[in-house]
């Protein structure tokens, strides 16, 4: 049914509708709403059958979900951030031991500084953990991401994440079509564990492994998610074919055709960017753009085969990898291996600072005249920068950055430390 | 396209405004998005929310930078945050205040705009008449949808009413309503 309603509120309600056995829950923004609407389904009876966990912590959030899935039920949980960094042993665990568990992140940045609002640096932090990595471009792909992550998981037996931009997504109104539920129950079969532990039935599951097995195990690990880059694109066929629209695959093109300038992203900046290009298109600039859905595994041959003839590659990455440059600008390199082409790498939104069509149509024309640098800082403020490069080098104790950066954004104001040294 | 966006403090239910507009263009068949932007997550601060609304899918996901259309439901932040950044010169300005824009301070400032682009309505208090809390947000759409134009009435009061269902909806409706009155004849 076509509803207007919070991103998070019809992901709770894709949620309800893959009848998860157990929801073990922890709040953190952004993604709360998510967990909160799970538990308000199962709180009025819509969810049946579904044991609804508060536990204590992220990480006893996995665990449990981890323990629930080992005894064969269909376990979800959300986190994000802060939240995803807790649980980091437990997302190890769940993949290391091929429990297929969806877990929503609600994409946030990672402090030290503390910060709420959007970007990628969550995800990433755990992108080869052996997990596979969603990013939904809309909140309508996000529901129906979450639809064939239960199907994906289990046929795998492998974990998935499902990324959403944490209040781009999360706390966005739109119009999103909610599934009915028998067309879900006809999509999604009943989770048939390949591993459970069941008194009827004993073994143990979790051994310790030394070098004479970890190899194997892990190349087997490694083998699935090159399975899954088959299995993924199928799922997605089989969802369109079900619910009547596309949603998913490994990657998603938008006017690449005959595009000199193809510019990479993941998550909902796909749709500012899908604007430039429309805009571009029509002043007769020769460009278009990819939606990686599937980072992780990351569709090297896929996206080679999206990027075509193209003669320059723009990442736009809400990541960084500080010292090197891009996360997502590194997998695009390894796809295009043996193709000499520049691929720019253009850090963006971190800390969830806009990404504005101005600067994105600004960058792209700059691109396509190849006046770009390897790495660039989207609308960084340069005078804040240098202002704090050379506070760092005129005294020792110059005092905490981001304390410093902020300071010198308020007009008028001056560093504490400053005035302490002059004094 | 049409573009607003809504100033106010934490509490005030700026965010819920931008929903509730949303909610009603969707009423009237069109794509509508609605998002906020928050500073500090605490009662007081400054709060922007925004929504977009066309016949189309919308696909932008950036802060709205040119607005045709501000609320602006708490006029202490009209010295204090640049509210009118990026306004459209032809734009529409709706402030919950029963003080006129002299008092205010921008008289210089909203003469450039066409007259009846231009309002103001004392929400808060036409919500203290009829809910009986100073929770202005549902009124000022009733003033929205009289100097806009770009919603009906009939949509507005629907969307509160899918909202919050019962007396605390219609009460916010009969506050909408009074707003109406008031800007379609301002």
């Amino acid at each position: 049914m076509l509803k207007q309603t919070e991103g998070s509120q019809a992901v709770a309600e894709a949620i309800g509708l893959c009848r998860p056995e157990v929801v073990c829950a922890y709040p953190i923004t952004p993604q709360t709403h998510i967990v909160e609407g799970v538990g308000a389904l199962v709180k009025d009876g819509t969810l049946k059958n579904c044991e609804y966990i508060n536990v204590e912590s992220e990480f006893a959030a996995l665990s449990v979900a981890i323990g629930a899935s080992a005894a064969g039920a269909r376990a979800y949980t959300a986190t994000a951030s802060q939240g995803l960094l807790f649980m980091a042993e437990a997302v190890y665990n769940a993949a290391g031991l091929g429990l297929p568990i969806v877990m929503t992140i609600g994409n946030r940045a990672i402090g030290a500084p503390i910060n709420i609002w959007n970007d990628h640096s969550d995800s990433m932090a755990l992108k080869d953990a052996g997990w596979i990595q969603l990013f939904a471009e809309t909140n309508q792909e996000a529901v129906d991401l979450h639809i064939q992550a239960f199907r994906l998981a289990e046929q795998l037996s492998c974990p998935v994440m499902v990324c959403m931009d944490g209040f781009i997504l999360t706390h966005a109104y739109e119009s999103i079509d909610v599934p009915a539920q028998e067309t879900v129950d006809a999509f999604l079969p009943a989770f048939e564990p390949v591993q459970v532990l069941d008194p009827a039935d004993p073994y143990s599951i979790g051994a310790m492994v030394g070098p004479e097995a970890f190899m194997e195990v892990r190349y087997l690990a490694h083998h699935k998610q090159l399975e899954a880059l088959e299995v993924i694109p199928e799922i997605a066929a089989a969802f369109e074919a079900a619910f009547g629209r596309p949603a998913g695959g490994l990657v998603r093109e938008y006017r690449t055709d005959g595009a000199d300038t193809v510019v990479v992203a993941l998550g909902s900046v796909n749709g500012t960017i899908k604007e430039a290009v429309d805009r571009m298109r029509d002043d007769g600039i020769a460009i278009g753009s990819v939606s990686v859905c599937s980072f992780r595994p990351f569709p090297l041959e896929a996206l080679r085969g999206v990027i075509g003839a193209a003669k320059r590659i723009v990442c736009i990455e809400k990541s960084l990898a500080p010292g090197l440059g891009g996360v997502v600008a590194s997998n695009v390199r390894m796809a295009l291996r043996g193709v000499q082409i520049p691929i720019y790498t253009v850090i963006a939104g971190l800390g969830g600072r806009p990404v504005t069509l101005r600067s994105l149509s600004d960058i792209f024309a700059r691109a396509g005249r190849d006046e770009l640098d390897d790495v660039t800082f989207l609308d960084l403020n340069w005078q804040a920068i240098n202002e704090q490069l050379s506070r760092a080098r005129e005294a020792r104790h110059s005092g905490p950055i981001a304390e410093n950066i902020l300071k010198s954004l308020n007009p008028g104001g001056t560093a504490p430390f400053e005035q302490e040294t002059r004094s | 396209m049409f573009q607003t966006r809504i100033h106010g403090r934490g509490g005030q239910g700026v965010v819920t405004a931008a929903e509730l507009l949303s909610i009603a263009a969707f009423l009237e068949g069109r794509h509508a998005q609605a998002f906020p932007s928050f500073g500090s997550e605490r009662m007081g601060a400054p709060v922007v929310s925004f929504c977009r609304m066309d016949d189309q899918e919308i696909r932008l996901r950036e802060p709205i930078q040119e607005p045709d259309a501000l609320i602006i439901q708490d006029p202490t932040l009209l010295h204090s945050v640049d509210v009118f950044n990026g306004l459209k010169d032809d734009g529409f300005i709706l402030i919950n205040s029963t003080r006129s824009f002299k008092e205010l301070g921008i008289a210089d400032f909203v003469a450039g705009f066409p007259a009846h682009h231009v309002c103001d309505v004392g929400a808060t208090e036409l919500a203290l008449k009829h809910i009986k809390r100073p929770l202005p947000n549902a009124a000022l759409l009733g003033g929205f949808a009289a100097i806009t134009g770009t919603l009906h009435m009939q949509s507005v009061e629907r969307a509160i009413e899918q909202k919050f269902p019962g007396p605390v909806g219609a009460a916010n409706i009969a506050a909408a309503r009074d707003a109406f009155e008031i800007a379609a004849h301002a």
